[in-house]
């Protein structure tokens, strides 16, 4: 931390005596540009989106349809998008979350010391694959492995709403079955990270408590560090949940285009709210429509900004998601 | 008395072997925890090898690193991508050049100067920064650059999203650094009569830099190869264009994306080709922050 000590500026002699104030003004200034940037996002896509919001003779939150061609006669809506979202990012989450926080117990309770930290590197490392490679490999490599494990959980779970029939073919597995997995194996990265940090800082005393009553080292983990690091672990998931609600690419990809709308199966197609958008981008030369998807847009920045700030209420402050 | 009722307890043993359930459990316990780290290293090695066996052939090509796709028909596996990889480069540098300063500088005011709510909003909206999707980011620079300043489709726009990318990365990692700073250090310039802003530029900041450095290398490494910018903010071009503010500029991730609507074998060899591109150009810079990382403090220690 910096120290509360400050030298009195006035008393010096030689050098600047504006140099304190000058150089203090341009931090702060600095630091008042990031407050700057997050309120001009916001303003910025409100105004864009207005007009369009206006011409739009849909219900803009619970329309399914995104017809955007005919200026005259705008129809768009995001509950479609908001539902494939949602979908894909919280079976993600379901699939991430158990194995990021046994990643972190394994590299905090059972790892060999000195291979703790390249193991950890190891799972970092999946952070620095760019998102589009991600989803050149969900689609051409992993998606036809995951056909036959989609097949067989549609045909002997089908009565269960996540795997009955989707609005898509299985085949050539453009689902969000395939899109979950492939998040998940981006978002396990950032849950491991803050997950593992605060693993770490379990104190040595709550364990060697647990150690003396006769824990086994699983009961030592349930009992001492999995309830000092629940935070962390809600806060991890929330920081994952964000990441995947935006991931933009990689779902656009791998999601194929459906007709019909989804009916909350994971053997569904369509649009997220980000890869709708980058998928219009070609179209973006005409205001209204162009505001069609900037409304779209807003709802995702809303989306992220609520997840990310009860990620950092969990946390009881600042998370970093490494 | 003698050894052998001394040896000979007169009460029940009270510690009792652990039970077959608690053993199990433990067992299956440590069998998880092994697990789940095992199943998180096969999605790294099976992507990198499948890049690697896919794209070796085009990154080994006698063009590859020197040509562009200029003239080049969808059908035929000719030229290069040194085009993609220019406009790769000089969008993570602009990116670089505005976002650097702008984060050390937030970071500073954070760490030496920030007290009170003005400085814990700004916390709050790093934090808020860091999470904004790199769509709503593009969209934003949309919306304020292309769609209200009138400004056309270019590289400057790319780079001007990736600034709001790059600038939570820098700050968060600057931050840390300067908080390792020891309180010695500042407290020995003081004493010296030495002012702050003096302190901080040639004491604080100087002894953090290796830190400082290697966290801008690996936020570009991040910035490198984002997708969903490029793809609003500038159009796709099959030639070079060394010019940032003007024109259709291609990058690796718009390459790969323009050439997966192309059917042919040799469009699918392109993309792994610029997919392997891409990582080598990431793995160069993670190389290169831990090297700046490790050399430029043990010189200093």
């Amino acid at each position: 931390m910096a120290t509360e000590l400050e030298p009195k500026t006035g008393l010096r002699t030689g050098g600047n005596p504006w140099g304190d104030r000058i150089f203090g003004s341009l931090a702060l200034a600095a630091g008042a540009t990031i407050i700057a940037v997050i309120a001009l996002m916001a303003l910025f896509l409100i105004i864009r989106a207005v007009p369009s919001l206006q011409a739009n003779k849909a219900n803009f939150l619970t329309s399914s349809e995104f017809a955007t061609t005919d200026e005259t006669n705008l129809r768009f809506g995001i509950a479609e998008l908001f539902q494939i979202t949602v979908l894909s990012s919280v079976f993600a989450l379901l699939l991430a979350v158990p194995i990021a926080i046994g990643i972190a117990a394994f590299l905090t309770n059972y790892a060999p010391r000195r291979l703790a930290k390249p193991f950890a590197i190891l799972v970092d490392l999946l952070a620095a694959v760019p998102s589009i490679v991600f989803g050149l490999w969900g689609i051409f490599v992993l998606a036809p492995k995951l056909e036959p494990v989609a097949r067989f959980l549609n045909d002997n779970l089908g009565w269960f709403f996540l795997f009955a029939d989707g609005n898509v073919s299985l085949a050539g597995g453009g689902t969000v079955f395939t899109a979950g997995v492939v998040l998940a194996v981006m978002i396990l990265p950032i849950i491991t990270s803050v997950t593992r940090e605060v693993f770490s800082l379990t104190p040595r005393g709550h364990v060697e408590a647990a150690q003396a009553l006769g824990a086994t080292k699983w009961e030592v983990i349930r009992m001492t560090v999995f309830p000092y690091g629940r935070s962390g672990m809600i806060a991890g998931s929330m920081l994952g949940l964000g990441r995947a609600l935006g991931e933009t690419v990689a779902v656009l990809i791998i999601l194929r285009a459906a007709a019909q709308p989804g009916n909350w199966s994971v053997f569904d197609g369509g649009y997220t709210f980000a890869s709708k958008i980058a998928s219009a981008a070609a179209e973006f030369s005409s205001k209204l429509p162009t505001g069609a998807y900037i409304a779209a847009g807003f709802v995702l920045f809303i989306l992220t900004f609520i997840v990310n700030a009860l990620a950092r209420a969990a946390a009881g402050g600042r998370v970093s998601g490494g | 008395m003698t050894t052998t009722t001394l040896g000979d307890p007169t009460k029940a043993p009270t510690f009792h072997p652990i039970g077959t359930g608690r053993k199990v459990k433990n067992s299956l316990a440590a069998f998880f925890f092994t697990g789940s780290f095992l199943i998180a290293t096969v999605p790294l090695i099976w992507v990198l090898y499948t890049v690697l066996e896919r794209g070796f052939k085009a990154v080994i090509s006698a063009d590859w690193w020197g040509k562009s796709l200029a003239g080049v028909l969808p059908d035929q596996f000719a030229g290069g991508v040194y085009h993609a990889i220019y406009g790769t480069i000089i969008q993570a540098l602009i990116a670089a050049v505005l976002s650097v300063p702008l984060g050390i500088m937030a970071a500073i005011y954070l760490v030496e100067y920030g007290r009170g709510r003005f400085a814990k909003v700004t916390t709050f909206m790093v934090d808020i920064l860091a999470g904004v999707p790199s769509i709503v980011a593009a969209l934003f620079i949309f919306a304020l650059w292309i769609a209200t300043l009138g400004f056309p489709q270019s590289a400057f726009a790319v780079a001007l999203a990736l600034v709001l990318l790059m600038l939570p990365v820098v700050v968060r990692n600057t931050e840390e650094m300067l908080k390792l700073v020891p309180d010695e250090l500042r407290e020995a310039s003081y004493a010296l009569g030495v002012p702050k802003w003096k302190t901080i530029l040639r004491i604080v900041v100087p002894t953090a830099l290796p830190g400082i450095i290697s966290g801008v290398l690996l936020a570009l490494a991040r910035v490198m190869g984002e997708t969903a910018p490029v793809l609003i903010l500038v159009g796709y071009a099959r030639s070079i264009n060394y010019d940032p503010s003007n024109g259709n500029m291609a990058s690796l991730p718009l390459l790969i994306y323009t050439e997966l609507i192309n059917p042919e074998a040799a469009g699918r060899l392109r993309v792994w080709g610029a997919a392997l591109t891409l990582i080598l150009l990431v793995a160069a810079l993670y190389v290169a922050a831990a090297f700046v990382n490790r050399y430029l403090n043990r010189n200093r220690a």
